[in-house]
């Protein structure tokens, strides 16, 4: 790590205090979800430099892209600004000060950044980076960590999504009880979106066919390159989300149906579990891939090629789905 | 230069801070999940920081990178998948707080306390 990396790194750690206590100190509530998906970017800047590609495409896609975008759709049924404010302040004040106080005197005992013989370098990491060439043979260790060594968890991580998407459609699917409310701004950007503004809609529609050939090229080349199924399927809903603003909703709703977004939504975890099934009829254990094909290392590719399938559908099944469940909910 | 190496952990401290003030404080629902969006990334920034390695580059193998020390990629893993689930119950709570506003026309915690008392 350069001078000049580090350097850097401490600017944006403090542009990263700067913003969070911005977030906290506004009333504003639309500020506030703006702010946060600009820290969101600042951080995956910070991820990407202390080497942690997959995890900034991650963030980036995640927090700066979905999560500004559920904010904004929640505080468009709720309220764009805070009334009461704070309650109790200066006890949080106070436990909060003693708490960092505390932290930081902990960090002195920390490894400092990117020490080789920190306690996390020396455990089960050097067994990884040294294994992964002879049994799964992808370039990009995360992957192979990711989806084949720790299998399971991505299985779980892919029902954590699923479960998430069957509360939200729960909470939120059904028209509320009385009389609907209709707020005019969400109702405006339902029926029509931006199409009376031509730039945005010329420039839109033709970045969205590219977005979506980046969010296969993610997709597909998670083995070799950061990515993988969960950032592909993040940036096909970005995709989606952004047709959505300039054609309106229901022309994003035309274009993917609700119940084929279900069906996705539900083939996901469908196809990883079977995978895993498939792999115990043919004689090894669940969710190893080595049984595949006749070669190992090749029923390693193709079996993590078909879980990053599985977890990019079910990703961008339920993504889109709530994105409609935030924005039907006030056109109705 | 010495002090400046353990910079990550005392932001990883302020910013878990932070965050955890919006959630206990601010009695402003939306504000609150805000708040815990804060403090997760907090904890992201910590798992992250200890990843790097002296000299090292992104865990990925490449014919021009051979033979070259590779940061830990297990940090990398586990933060994925906390931003996967992140998201998950990010969106759950923003819909609980939908609905809560539908029963009682507010997202405000006190005003909601209020409104159950009577």
């Amino acid at each position: 790590m350069t001078v000049f990396t580090v350097f850097f790194i401490i600017f944006l750690l403090t542009l990263m205090v700067i913003t969070a206590l911005a977030i906290v100190q506004t009333k504003n509530l639309f500020a506030a979800a703006m702010l946060s998906g600009i820290f969101s970017l600042m951080s995956a800047m910070i991820f990407f430099l202390l080497d942690a590609a997959d995890v900034a495409l991650t963030e980036a896609a995640v927090g700066a892209g979905i999560s500004t975008v559920l904010f904004l759709g929640a505080l468009a049924l709720t309220a764009e600004n805070e009334r009461a404010g704070t309650a109790g302040r200066a006890a949080a004040l106070a436990v909060v000060t003693v708490i960092t106080a505390v932290l930081v005197y902990a960090t002195f005992d920390m490894p400092r950044l990117g020490d080789p013989n920190a306690p996390a370098q020396l455990h089960v990491a050097p067994w990884y980076l040294e294994k992964t060439p002879e049994y799964i043979d992808v370039p990009n260790v995360v992957t192979a960590v990711l989806a084949s060594f720790r299998g399971y968890d991505t299985l779980g991580e892919t029902f954590v999504v699923f479960t998430a998407g069957i509360g939200v459609l729960f909470l939120l699917g059904k028209a509320p009880v009385g009389q609907p409310k209709v707020s005019p701004a969400m109702t405006f950007a339902g029926k029509t979106g931006l199409r009376h503004y031509q730039i945005p809609r010329v420039v839109g529609r033709l970045l969205i066919p590219f977005i979506l050939l980046f969010a296969l090229y993610v997709q597909f080349h998670g083995d070799y390159s950061p990515g993988g199924g969960f950032q592909a399927g993040v940036i096909v809903a970005a995709s989606v989300v952004l047709y959505a603003l300039l054609e309106g909703e229901e022309q994003a709703r035309q274009a993917l149906p609700a119940w084929l977004l279900r069906l996705m939504a539900a083939t996901g975890p469908l196809i990883y579990g079977f995978t895993g099934v498939a792999c115990m009829l043919l004689g090894g254990n669940f969710l190893d891939y080595s049984v595949l094909a006749h070669d190992p290392v090749h029923g390693q590719h193709y079996g993590i090629l078909v879980i990053e399938a599985g977890v990019g559908v079910t990703v961008t099944g339920v993504l889109i789905s709530i994105f409609h469940s935030f924005a039907a909910r006030g056109a109705k | 230069m010495e002090i400046l190496e353990l910079y990550n952990y005392w932001v990883f401290a302020i910013l878990l801070m932070i965050g955890f003030y919006a959630v206990t404080a601010k009695l402003n629902l939306v504000k609150k999940l805000i708040g815990l969006s804060l403090f997760q990334s907090a904890v992201f920034l910590l798992y992250i920081s200890m990843g790097p390695v002296e000299g090292g580059t992104a865990p990925i193998f490449h014919a021009d990178v051979t033979g070259r020390v590779f940061s830990n990629p297990l940090p990398s893993v586990l933060i994925l998948t906390a931003i996967v689930v992140g998201i998950s119950t990010l969106a759950l709570g923003l819909a609980i707080i939908v609905r809560i506003k539908e029963a009682y026309d507010s997202v405000e915690e006190n005003e909601i306390r209020e409104l159950d008392r009577q």
